[in-house]
């Protein structure tokens, strides 16, 4: 249990829980924060910090249990609600205005004043509030001319101007250079002597151990460890996080691996990825791991030429590509299935021929005409092989469910008749029922024989289906893992995996 | 992008057709076949710089340089029939393609390459193209007696009461639909205006689909440029002035979403027709010119509320028995 502690709690969250339809996002969390505490909240990518964080800052409002602020009850029904009660947010990526100052930022919303601002008070209060953090930049410079670092402290000194005494911080140190780290830390023992509260959001072990002095720990959405940051070590923590028998999940075909169909050495780019080099064989699914941006998506958008890499090069059956554009990389047989399926997959006005062809048009090209034949019987065997739900063909894809504009753009991509499918984060944002239905998919292709890479932020489904895996750190290839294959750091476990992810060091050895 | 008209097209053509039969009982001249044949003819300009513009807009673009381009490049073919009096109709057609499709390929690189937002790289080279009229022309105008009579002659040629001009706009809707219909490069300007991003991942070239759609604009607005020139039997700085706009609003009344993506050609003839109807229905009914201006411009921002709200999001079928009725409907 938690240490007894003499002050009287700031906030404290008993039995939340959060779902949406099909997903448990938070179930039955507990957890106290005390006056001049950082407490470190911890767990994988979808254990539910972000969700615990919206509800804190008022964004959703939980299914079920309650939120005290200083001892009363108090239900968040928007954002303004949540500053109401001293709570302010940090974001990972600042959510700021850049045309407008520094003292604009800081008072956005809440101007000194009454119906005119009064812009005398607003730059003083900036300024006081400003100078209360050392920071070293004036309250009336344009947003714009800040660095990441001096953002962060704009945003404090946002929170600050709200009297928070809960600060939540959610990774800010993604950005910053250790030198920024260290200030922001800096500022962060002084918010802590003031007898503030503050949620410390961190994949960064180092980061952790260093500033925090409670840890909280999810995984599924449950509260799965709490404690003392001094009580535990790192390996403590990786297992918590993970701490299930992860193998058992998915049931991993039985598939021979064919020849090497794709081949990449030492593809760099200036400021995303360097020196990543793998190669796939037929009929294999190779797991690429890491932290949200450590530069997989960035560095399998470069072999499919949506950016021009700088150095390396990539071979398909022996043969160099030249990759500039997308339409060499599908013409060589490459597909790839974006991230954001419906931002960047789906044309919703278009009907559902048109969506499925749309990759593939070159080859419904008869007499340098498109054949309106040729296009209907794509889209018939493989919005049929999708279990496609709709009116008709020519649906425009706007009218379709949201699972199934999915599996029009998957379907979109398996028309250009592709030998290596790249997937990012193919089950994101999806329920558990359909993740195994996808899950299978892979599978399926796999068997087909199909190269699969499979970016995922996800262990179990990493682990589940991969015969090989990759993990990047910071845009490098961190470790390389064998299915059941390995040992010490470079294991076949999930413990070694997150380490690795998390960029502990690792015995470059027997790879 | 079918041959049969969409829903809100019949809704539209019902209310093009109610608007004549409102406007003959009213004025009985109106309604005549020889009126008809008018509106059509008067509406041909409409009917061709409409498409054209759809074309822009599909990309999730915009060209307002379509009135100055038509004045410039209509200047311009009236210069070169000065130095060339006497050659066929058909060169000076060419002639005008070119010099519109060369000034729409200036809007296209501009839009394409150095990634100007359409309206900025559009509404300055309309004023640049105005300027250079004054240019090259010296300042005065080209009359009739500056014309030859091959130059005159075409627009005024007929067949079964329609103007050569009109069977021009034929020939661009036909080829429009085909285009768009049929064509790769077609099919690729409702991606990128559908979703830019996913067009990208498609290996559909934004640029390229940028420079096709100002240099089709370009095109056309400059062919118009010397059948506008041609037909009125002048040339001056101020043709077509502010045309660009009805051509836009054509557009808008005919379904053409300015988000990009979405538009027909059957939408946009219907816009443009509804568009002419009006415009010629207002002196028949003896408005007054002074009141023409401003009840046309009412009409047609009543079309655009009412086209707009039939925009709203379209419900998705999820339930089974609704695509089933959806389906049925479809046979």
């Amino acid at each position: 249990m938690v240490a007894v502690n003499p002050a009287p709690p700031v906030l404290s969250l008993s039995h939340v829980s959060k779902s949406f339809p099909g997903v448990r996002a938070l179930h039955d969390v507990s957890f106290t924060l005390y006056p001049g505490q950082v407490t470190a909240l911890i767990g994988e990518n979808g254990a539910g910090k972000s969700t615990l964080v919206k509800i804190l800052t008022g964004i959703y409002t939980p299914d079920e249990g309650q939120i005290e602020v200083a001892g009363s009850v108090r239900h968040f029904s928007s954002p303004r609600d949540s500053w109401g009660a001293g709570i302010a947010a940090i974001h990972q990526e600042t959510v700021m205005f850049d045309d407008l100052s520094v003292a604009e930022n800081i008072f956005m919303g809440h101007m000194p004043g009454g119906r005119l601002i009064d812009w005398r008070q607003t730059r003083a209060k900036a300024r006081e509030l400003l100078a209360s953090i050392e920071a070293d930049f004036d309250a009336d410079a344009p947003l714009k001319t800040l660095s990441v670092a001096q953002k962060h402290m704009v945003e404090i000194t946002r929170a600050l101007s709200h009297a928070a005494n809960v600060i939540i911080m959610d990774e800010p140190t993604a950005s910053l250079s250790r030198h920024e780290i260290d200030e922001l830390f800096r500022i962060v023992a002084q918010l802590k002597a003031e007898g503030r509260a503050i949620i410390f959001i961190s994949h960064k072990f180092d980061e952790i151990f260093r500033l925090s002095d409670r840890f909280v720990c999810l995984r599924d959405g449950e509260k799965v460890g709490e404690g003392l940051t001094k009580d535990v070590t790192e390996p403590d923590l990786v297992r918590m996080m993970v701490g299930r028998p992860i193998d058992q999940v998915f049931p991993k075909r039985d598939i021979p691996l064919g020849q090497t169909v794709l081949e990449i050495e030492g593809l760099s780019n200036a400021t995303e990825f360097a020196d990543v080099s793998l190669s796939l064989r037929k009929g294999e699914i190779l797991g690429l791991y890491g932290l949200v941006g450590a530069g997989r998506s960035e560095a399998m958008q470069a072999v499919f030429g949506m950016s021009e890499p700088t150095k390396g090069r990539v071979t398909m059956g022996g043969q160099e590509l030249h990759i500039r554009e997308p339409i060499d990389a599908i013409e060589a047989g490459i597909s790839y299935v974006p991230e954001d399926r419906q931002e960047q997959g789906a044309f919703l006005p278009l009907g559902i021929r048109h969506n499925i062809t749309m990759a593939s048009l070159a080859g419904h090209v008869r007499n340098f005409l498109l054949s309106r034949g040729s296009e209907q019987s794509a889209a018939r065997s493989l919005g049929g092989r999708l279990s496609v739900k709709a009116a008709h063909w020519e649906q425009s894809l706007g009218e379709l469910s949201g699972g199934n504009q999915q599996k029009v753009v998957i379907a979109k991509w398996l028309a250009t008749k592709p030998k290596v499918i790249i997937l990012d984060e193919p089950t994101k944002g999806i329920d558990v029922g359909s993740k195994a239905a996808v899950h299978d998919f892979i599978g399926e292709l796999a068997e087909d024989g199909l190269a699969v890479i499979l970016i995922s932020s996800e262990l179990p489904e990493i682990m589940g289906l991969s015969d090989n895996v990759i993990v990047m750190h910071e845009g490098r290839i961190a470790a390389r893992f064998e299915r059941g294959k390995g040992s010490g750091a470079l294991a076949w476990s999930a413990e070694a995996i997150v380490a690795a992810a998390t960029g502990a060091p690792v015995a470059e050895h027997a790879a | 992008m079918s041959i049969f008209l969409k829903y809100r097209e019949w809704v539209l053509a019902a209310i093009i057709a109610l608007m004549v039969i409102g406007i003959s009982f009213y004025a009985p001249a109106f309604g005549t076949l020889d009126n008809a044949t008018g509106v059509l003819n008067d509406t041909a300009f409409l009917f061709m710089m409409a498409l054209a513009q759809m074309i822009v807009i599909l990309t999730r673009g915009i060209d307002l340089s379509v009135a100055a381009n038509l004045a410039l490049t209509g200047m311009m073919t009236g210069l070169f029939n000065e130095v060339f009096p006497d050659l066929p109709a058909i060169v000076y057609i060419l002639v005008a393609l070119s010099i519109g499709g060369g000034l729409g390929l200036i809007n296209g690189s501009l839009i394409a390459f150095l990634r100007i937002p359409p309206i900025v790289v559009t509404l300055g080279t309309l004023a640049i193209f105005r300027g250079m009229i004054v240019v090259i022309g010296g300042g005065s105008q080209v009359n009739t007696s500056d014309m030859s009579a091959t130059f005159l002659g075409f627009p005024k040629l007929s067949l079964l009461g329609l103007s050569s001009v009109f069977w021009i706009a034929l020939a661009v809707a036909l080829f429009a639909w085909f285009f768009l219909s049929m064509t790769r490069s077609g099919r690729g300007l409702y991606a990128v205006g559908g979703n830019p991003i996913a067009a990208r991942y498609c290996g559909i070239s934004m640029p390229f689909q940028q420079l096709l759609a100002y240099g089709i604009s370009g095109a056309v607005a400059g062919m118009s440029g010397y059948l506008w020139v041609a037909r009125y039997g002048v040339a001056y700085v101020e043709i077509a002035s502010g045309y660009e706009l009805t051509v836009i609003a054509a557009c808008v009344i005919g379904g053409v979403s300015i988000g990009g993506g979405v538009g027909t050609v059957a939408g946009t003839l219907l816009g443009a027709l509804f568009v002419g109807v009006i415009v010629n229905a207002l002196p028949v009914m003896q408005v007054s010119p002074f009141w023409q201006m401003l009840i046309s411009g009412a009409v047609i921002l009543a079309a655009v509320i009412i086209n707009a709200r039939a925009e709203g999001r379209a419900l998705k079928l999820i339930l089974p028995e609704a695509r089933r009725a959806a389906a049925q409907a479809k046979r």
